[in-house]
């Protein structure tokens, strides 16, 4: 089936098994393998995408349902020249290890700020449930979405 | 000294590409004409492979093969061997099932492949898969570990389903300790099995190019140089110059991606077989039933003490899982990397340790974060402060009455160790700071008037990394040295490459061996490029475990950045008509003693490279140099964790709400990374504690088989961490660098049962503590 999308603002037309995930779309069709995968049962997060600028999980879309859509990938909110705050946030505050679960970490982190006028240590611990990273055991990652957030224009606490 | 050396928190180099989505993971990487693997999986704890029909699979399409585990015994590959001979107490070697990487006749836990099949997309495979019928005789398997060796017998080689009766210490002084003492402290506790779940599922993709009959393998390894080493020597695939072996960014590994399993083989095989690279990607249901566990230990300790609370001796009975086969490092895991750390931090004069080693019909058990360590401490930190209970005495200060002190190193205990360095008051006396010990009565009331049951429990631990020197460890039944390689080579511009024998996963060493050569070196850090994890451009190595990577991998570079300083030495004497014992060499500039006169280091560089002004007979060209470092002992890491827990006696709710953890490490290279470890080793413990299982029912199931079952630590059951460090440098390393990779998995586990139990008052709860487990325990069950 046909398949019309916008990823990181270049519109892509595709012709795909109707079974396909979104996840596969990105990372099989359009080789944008920042997205990754961890897991069957839609947990881990490591698969996080912005779909019209709301993460979703995409190993849990199919890429018929993106038919239409924006997607913003980790490869679509900064470059190393012009880093996002929360990718600028990540390393200032060593919130990455292996780096596996970081770009579904930062764009749920994205979604979070953007929807979290204030902030503080437990908001984030909560809002970032969805997301399992087996490395830094969190205290990291927690400290760059807090500063990302100051940065972003939330009010933290 | 520059704003990047070492003791500086440097940024990490690696993280640009991890935070910009250009990581490059095994399963980032296709090559063309690429085809899929499925495995097929046994569904039976124990069953006998009697027939598989594969005429249906062949009729999907896009299927171009089905192979099986009697196919792959026919082209000759070999069993998946263990590195490490264990002998029982009687001398007589451990008991060790073959482990063909496919099973030909019977399948021994439930996931292990027998078959696999290949087709031109995923989809196809695992449509494939599903068709093929295959005939079992389902048997009756081993589960428990408490009753496996009066169960019935899994391997007709193996009687009893015992590998090994090992014991370690002196017997006869132990029991003579207990004979006269005042007090004996009895505990029975389980180290729970977890599943180690680094986020990267393993994947492998085998590309066989028939034009020079070589094998590259691109896949998830944790030390790729042993993968080739194993795959060509025991395994059988193909002669060591005809295997590549590349481990390009890994997703974590936590011990679990040390290990040869059956799917690199079996993909390397069949791209062979059917002329086609071959890839595999584990789903995380296949990571829960394939991946090597960890832990699984019963035990039974008894503390003798005398009336003054010193420790007469330690008496330790182990029961460890094996699981089905014996893994790469199986065996070493709850021996010599557990017994001999049953000394703690502590004088105590006699031990003794027996363990037995079963087998059950579940995954194979190996190193998982910290392997036999954190058990070790578990058994000692949960019985001492037990003890300090039972005698009532504060437990902070029945340790001070028993630990080795300063003086007294090198310290040889009765477990064989020789601790070099520590000073583990000043790190207990730290973190009780730290954690405002005066303070806690005022706390735990402040928490009862809640309603809430308020506990603090320690945890100082000791552990035995850097692994290891090989003449000792091959001594004790090793079946390779531990030593590391590293060469650093200087290109003609002046920058420089760096080659480890160690691989990063998550630690950082393009960042911290960076900042280890350039510091040498004197020159800027982003002149120095670490390259690992490739056996094509790395000429040995044996890879990163047990805390090893600076110590050992480390050291060795340190040895080839001096051999590159020394030749350069000789390089600048012609050039500047001295001699080399009469230049010095210091930030990155060789100058003749007491002079003027100098050249800069990439002066001295493109000198060797264009060699106009000195005597080709007597100096080669170039400026490349190699080392092998062998440490001298193992490193000690030591430390004090404290933890404070709130429970909700009306719903088992356990809440960590503080953690202080102070480690001495010896040197930090990079503290920023030392802490990002022992953060991440902490969430590992605190998940062993309260959160992780891995359960297997009364038939073999695994039941706690995805992320909906198996409760992984998130970011809402942790709090943030207080960490801090003490310092006594390593002894008998260039560096005087300890390892901090497991520290916090080892320390942490009795930390919380010890603050749990003295919360609710009760002698133990088994981990995990679950709230069920916690309410029950609350209620007197």
């Amino acid at each position: 089936m046909n398949v019309a999308l916008t990823v990181n603002g270049e519109v892509r037309a595709l012709d795909v098994a109707p079974n396909t995930l979104l996840v596969e779309l990105l990372r099989s069709h359009l080789g944008l393998t920042g997205t990754h995968v961890g897991c069957d049962t839609s947990q881990c997060g490591a698969c996080t995408v912005h779909l019209n600028g709301a993460s979703v999980k995409s190993c849990t879309v199919l890429a018929a349902q993106a038919d239409g859509a924006q997607i913003t990938t980790i490869e679509g909110i900064g470059s190393p020249e012009k880093l996002h705050p929360m990718q600028a946030a990540f390393r200032e505050c060593h919130a990455l290890q292996c780096g596996f679960c970081t770009p579904g970490m930062i764009m749920s982190a994205i979604d979070l700020v953007a929807n979290s006028p204030n902030l503080d240590e437990a908001a984030v611990r909560r809002g970032l449930e969805g997301n399992i990273c087996r490395c830094t055991g969190y205290h990291n990652i927690v400290r760059a979405v807090l500063s990302a957030a100051r940065e972003m224009g939330s009010r933290v606490s | 000294m520059s704003a990047t050396g070492i003791g500086k928190s440097v940024r990490r180099v690696e993280d640009i590409r991890f935070i910009t989505g250009r990581g490059r993971y095994t399963d980032d990487i296709n090559e063309p004409g690429q085809v899929y693997a499925a495995f097929l999986r046994s569904p039976y704890a124990r069953a006998r492979v009697v027939a598989v029909d594969a005429a249906a699979a062949m009729e999907v399409d896009g299927v171009l093969a089905v192979l099986t585990g009697r196919e792959m015994a026919a082209d000759g590959i070999g069993d998946l061997p263990c590195g490490w001979l264990v002998k029982s107490k009687d001398g007589s070697p451990m008991k060790q099932p073959p482990h063909p990487p496919l099973a030909a006749e019977v399948c021994n836990y439930v996931g292990e492949p027998y078959g696999v099949v290949v087709a031109t997309s995923i989809a196809a495979a695992r449509e494939g898969a599903d068709a093929v019928m295959t005939d079992f005789e389902e048997l009756e398997a081993v589960v428990s570990i408490v009753d496996a060796t009066k169960s019935t017998q899994i391997y007709a080689s193996v009687p009893a389903n015992r590998s090994y009766e090992w014991e370690l210490g002196d017997k006869a002084a132990t029991d003579a300790a207990f004979a006269r003492a005042a007090h004996v402290t009895k505990l029975d506790i389980t180290n729970n099995r977890l599943i180690p779940n680094a986020l990267e599922p393993r994947a492998a993709l085998g590309v066989y190019d028939r034009s020079n009959e070589s094998f590259t393998i691109y896949t998830t390894s944790q030390n790729p140089h042993l993968a080739r080493l194993v795959l060509s020597a025991f395994v059988k695939l193909a002669p060591e110059h005809k295997l590549r072996i590349v481990a390009p960014d890994v997703g974590g590994g936590f011990g679990s991606k040390i290990f040869i399993y059956p799917e690199e083989t079996t993909v390397a095989w069949a791209s062979k077989r059917i002329g086609k690279p071959v890839k595999w990607t584990a789903d995380r249901s296949e990571s829960f039933l394939s991946d090597a566990h960890g832990r699984d230990h019963a035990t039974h300790a008894e503390l003798a003490l005398d009336a003054q609370g010193h420790f007469l001796g330690l008496r330790v009975k182990t029961i460890a899982n094996l699981g089905a086969y014996l893994s790469t490092f199986a065996s070493s895991v709850p021996t010599f990397l557990y017994g001999t750390l049953l000394a703690g931090q502590y004088k105590t004069p006699a031990i003794h340790v027996e363990v037995d080693g079963v087998f059950t019909n579940t995954a194979p058990v190996d190193a998982y974060r910290g392997a036999g360590r954190p058990e070790a401490t578990y058994v000692v930190e949960r019985i001492v402060e037990t003890a300090a209970r039972e005698l009532k005495i504060d437990p902070t200060e029945l340790r001070r009455r028993n630990f080795i002190q300063p003086k007294d190193f090198p310290y040889q205990t009765p477990v064989a160790l020789v601790y070099d360095v520590g000073d583990y008051e000043a790190s207990l006396n730290k973190a009780l700071d730290l954690v405002d010990y005066a303070g806690y009565p005022a706390r735990k009331a402040a928490s009862a008037a809640r309603g809430k049951k308020r506990g603090i429990g320690f945890s100082c631990y000791i552990e035995a990394c850097g692994l290891a020197p090989s003449k000792l460890a091959t001594a004790l039944g090793a079946g390779v040295g531990l030593y590391e390689s590293g060469e650093v080579r200087v290109n003609p511009t002046g920058s420089v490459t760096v080659f480890t024998g160690s691989h990063s996963h998550g630690q950082g060493h393009e960042t911290t061996f960076a900042q280890i050569v350039s510091d040498r070196l004197g020159i800027p850090m982003e002149n120095v490029e670490v390259v690992h994890g490739d056996t094509g451009r790395v000429e040995f190595g044996l890879g990163t475990y047990g805390s090893r990577s600076v110590a050992v991998g480390g050291s060795a570079l340190m040895k080839a950045t001096d051999k590159v300083i020394a030749k350069g030495k000789k390089i600048a004497a012609y050039m500047l008509e001295s001699d080399a014992g009469n230049i010095d060499f210091d930030e990155g500039v060789f100058s003749v003693h007491a002079s003027n006169r100098s050249m800069t280091f990439g002066e001295v560089a493109f000198a060797a490279y264009v060699p106009s002004n000195y005597p080709l007979d007597e100096l080669e060209p170039g400026l490349s140099e190699k080392a092998f470092y062998d440490p001298g002992n193992f490193t000690f890491p030591a430390g004090a964790h404290i933890a404070e827990v709130e429970v909700d006696p009306d719903t088992g709710v356990v809440d960590v709400v503080n953690f202080v953890a102070v480690d001495d490490f010896g040197k930090v290279i990079n503290p920023m990374i030392v802490e990002g470890q022992v953060h991440g080793g902490l969430a590992q413990g605190i998940g062993q504690a309260l959160l992780e299982h891995g359960i297997y029912d009364e038939t073999g199931q695994l039941i706690t088989g995805s992320f909906m079952d198996y409760c992984m630590p998130r970011a809402d059951d942790l709090p943030s961490f207080v960490v801090d460090t003490t310092v006594t440098a390593c002894t008998h390393n260039p560096l005087g660098v300890k390892g901090c990779g497991e520290a916090g998995a080892i320390g942490a586990p009795a930390a919380i049962i010890n603050a749990l139990t003295d919360a609710i008052g009760v002698k133990d709860v088994a981990m995990p503590a679950t709230p069920e487990r916690v309410w029950r325990a609350c209620r007197g069950e």
